[in-house]
């Protein structure tokens, strides 16, 4: 996206409203849509590592069959709140504040359209992450049920299921708020001239993905709070008791989960679509098609949702039309993944880490689309469902595919927050550590599944001990790995090469005709776009 | 921000939160909007009588156990079958009895839930009549003898010699002092 700025882009006078409180408070009272994304991205980093933590003792557990450190209470406990703490607290946040630093700088905004709102999004994801981490220390412990808290064992609970989906309840308000605030951007403080098909490809991801999360959150509120009601109120919505059906929450659970699974991977699509152009030195191939089938990834979503019940109890039209709609899904992903290759044909490729990053999330996430592609076939997942080739499944999507996609954003957006370049060396260093690291943690699990050893349980059957010992040293190596991503970042916070507007030469869009670091205040008056050529 | 752009995006905000709002009462209305659909598709037809088979002869041909199981859930009753198990042959009709009676001084009300082993026996256990069609309240010290009739579908798959029905007493809480209505879920 070419830009002339007249006077617009990146008052590089020192904000000149020196009124803002110092200190914490203002952290707390900030408006600053920079501000708000870094304290999204800190908050999504400690998340991480206490979800990392969790899963470091489930693995830990599992490196030895038979009991070693861990009751199996406990273990399910860290089983469902790993699950929880990664999906709510870590991947999305993250991308939330991703959005929230880069959204309104692509699109020549000055900050986001409600930034009062902005503030209060982010600050109820504390006491939710508090509410679950503590959870663990009330009687009975945290909520046992997996992630996707099942009942009837979700009504049986003691309190630490109440302050899970209290947290729910939380979190889904938090990015309730976040996507209409996103969304409102999005559609209305557009620089003059960027029409919704000149939009760089993450505010495209990103716009979707809002509407996704508006449509689907309240669903899982509404599912959680029928829970509540169950437990306290005397409703039997899923209990047996009063004429209920447990198998109805699964069916309401999915309708929001599997649109969940978009949400988290449709803005690692986005940065992705970022990070290969640059390096790759060539505009998005296809970016009308990317558009659309961002578009059909989501409106299929909604129809797809009972491919995780297939084993429940479910008639064989019923078994088929959700094995064929599933399959249907890959379509749109395997354009996407066409026209991310087609994008590196004969580009000027480097690889700096946030391409390294970007290309070992196109590796393991279409791996990961395979996996998935096997299970949505019913016959195959009769045999699979809830062993550990799903767990192998989610992950190579989740951490391989969200997870690597948001360390890609970070490197390559890095230069612009900070003002520093990051020692590449160290990158490089973190890319090859975690790479190898999470393949020999998760690549194993496929075996392991397909021979049967079932998931979310803390002992195993002796043949399976090897491969749970290699799958337990390469996360026990994954999770090391990101202390260097901590130490990486850090290093570039304090100091560092000099980076330039626009470090990267291949890069394009609004966010690179500010100054390095962004100035606190970016386009109070709205860039005007010249030329309609290319597309970040 | 001009006054003009406030404008615009507060309409957007109201039109994202009415969307949420919705979604919200979406969620809710699946309940009714699944329950519809099992009963159209007769999908879930657990606590109503199943419709009277349209082929009526008895297969004298063989004979299928059927075993009899009672459980509470939390409930201060005692709950059994009448008989073990019976023998019976496909497509004959069947009465068995259920005895319950409540060990409290004060009126309880239950619902039962039946359940079968194997679970493809469900689909050709035919009750025409049974206890849990409806919720039982039980007075204080009050015994109850429960029929239940049924007939086991001749098309029953031949390897099945065995079929288990096992009822579990749930407690309907607070619905004591009313009377029992019908069952909520109305099923096909
Ligand atoms: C350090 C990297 C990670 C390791 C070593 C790890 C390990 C594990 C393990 C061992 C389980 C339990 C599997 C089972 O027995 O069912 C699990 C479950 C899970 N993980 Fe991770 N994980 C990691 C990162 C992530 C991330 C980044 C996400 C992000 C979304 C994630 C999402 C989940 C989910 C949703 C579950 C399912 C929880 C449930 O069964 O309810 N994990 N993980
Ligand atoms: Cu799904």
């Amino acid at each position: 996206m070419e830009a002339t700025h007249a006077h617009g882009a990146g008052h590089a006078h020192g904000d000149g409203h020196s009124h803002h409180p110092k200190g914490i408070m203002r952290w707390i009272t900030t408006t600053n849509h920079k501000d708000i994304g870094t304290m999204y991205l800190w908050f999504s980093f400690a998340m991480f590592m206490v979800g990392g933590v969790m899963a470091l003792i489930i693995r830990a557990e599992l490196f030895q069959p038979g009991l070693q450190y861990v009751q199996p209470e406990f273990f399910n406990q860290m089983i469902t709140l790993h699950g929880l703490i990664m999906v709510f607290g870590a991947i999305m946040p993250a991308f939330v504040g991703f959005a929230n630093w880069m959204l309104p700088m692509m699109i020549g905004a000055p900050d986001m359209a409600f930034a009062r709102m902005n503030n209060w999004s982010f600050w109820l994801l504390p006491p939710a992450g508090i509410l679950l981490t503590a959870s663990m220390f009330v009687p009975g412990g945290a909520a046992g049920t997996g992630w996707t808290l099942y009942p009837p064992l979700s009504i049986q609970m003691g309190i630490g299921m109440d302050m899970a989906i209290f947290a729910v309840h939380i979190l889904g308000m938090s990015s309730i708020m976040g996507s209409i605030n996103i969304v409102t951007t999005i559609l209305n403080l557009r620089a003059p001239g960027m029409t919704l098909m000149r939009m760089p490809m993450f505010c495209w991801t990103w716009l979707i993905t809002g509407f996704l999360l508006i449509a689907v959150m309240p669903v899982l509120a509404g599912a959680v709070t029928m829970i509540l009601t169950d437990r306290h109120f005397g409703t039997s919505f899923f209990s047996a008791a009063g004429g209920g059906d447990p198998v109805l929450f699964q069916h309401i659970f999915w309708f929001f989960g599997h649109p969940e699974v978009y949400i988290i991977a449709l803005p690692a699509f986005g940065v992705v679509s970022h990070v290969i152009p640059a390096f790759a030195r060539k505009p998005i191939f296809g970016y009308t098609s990317m558009v659309y089938a961002i578009a059909s990834i989501a409106l299929i979503s909604f129809i797809v949702w009972a491919h995780h019940m297939y084993v429940v109890g479910m008639p064989v039209a019923g078994q088929l039309y959700f094995m064929y709609a599933t399959i249907l899904i890959a379509v749109p992903t395997g354009v996407k993944v066409f026209n991310w290759v087609a994008t590196m044909w004969r580009g000027s490729m480097t690889f700096e880490t946030p391409m390294l990053f970007a290309l070992g999330f196109l590796f393991l996430f279409t791996i990961g689309g395979f996996t998935g592609l096997v299970l949505s076939n019913t016959a195959i997942d009769v045999q699979l469902q809830d062993t550990y080739y799903v767990v192998a499944h989610f992950h190579y999507v989740m951490v391989a595919g969200a997870l690597f996609s948001a360390f890609a954003a970070v490197y390559y957006w890095l230069p612009k927050w900070t003002g520093h370049m990051y020692d590449e060396t160290l990158g490089k260093w973190h890319f090859w550590l975690s790479i190898v690291s999470f393949n020999i943690a998760f690549f194993p699990q496929h075996f392991l599944g397909l021979a049967g050893m079932p998931r979310r349980i803390p002992d195993y059957a002796l043949q399976f001990a090897d491969f749970n010992q290699v799958s337990t040293i390469g996360a026990f190596g994954f999770g090391l790995s990101q202390l260097l991503f901590l130490y990486v970042v850090l290093k570039a916070i304090r100091g560092g090469e000099k980076a330039a507007a626009k470090p990267w030469e291949g890069a394009t869009g609004l966010e690179w005709t500010v100054p390095s670091p962004a100035p606190y205040h970016t386009f109070e008056e709205p860039p005007v776009l010249t030329e309609a050529k290319g597309h970040a | 921000m001009s006054a003009n752009r406030n404008a615009d995006n507060r309409r957007v905000l109201v039109r994202l939160l009415a969307v949420a709002a919705l979604m919200f009462g979406f969620g809710y209305a699946m309940v009714p909007l699944y329950q519809k659909f099992c009963e159209v598709t007769g999908i879930n037809n657990l606590l109503n009588p199943d419709d009277a088979l349209r082929n009526t002869q008895v297969d004298t041909s063989r004979k299928v156990t059927v075993e009899f199981d009672a459980n509470l859930h939390g409930l201060p009753w005692s709950f059994k079958p009448g008989q073990t198990s019976v023998s019976v042959h496909p497509g004959e009709l069947v009465h068995v009895v259920y005895r319950v009676s409540n060990t409290r001084n004060h009126p309880v009300t239950g619902q039962a839930i039946p359940s079968y082993g194997p679970q493809l026996a469900a689909a050709h256990f035919k009750k025409m009549e049974c206890f849990c069609f409806a919720r039982q309240t039980l007075g204080p010290g009050e015994s109850r003898e429960m029929p239940v009739v049924f007939v086991i579908d001749p098309a029953l798959p031949k390897d099945v010699n065995t079929i288990t029905l096992s009822y579990t007493f749930f407690e309907v809480a607070g619905a004591a002092a009313e009377p029992a209505p019908q069952l909520r879920r109305p099923g096909a």
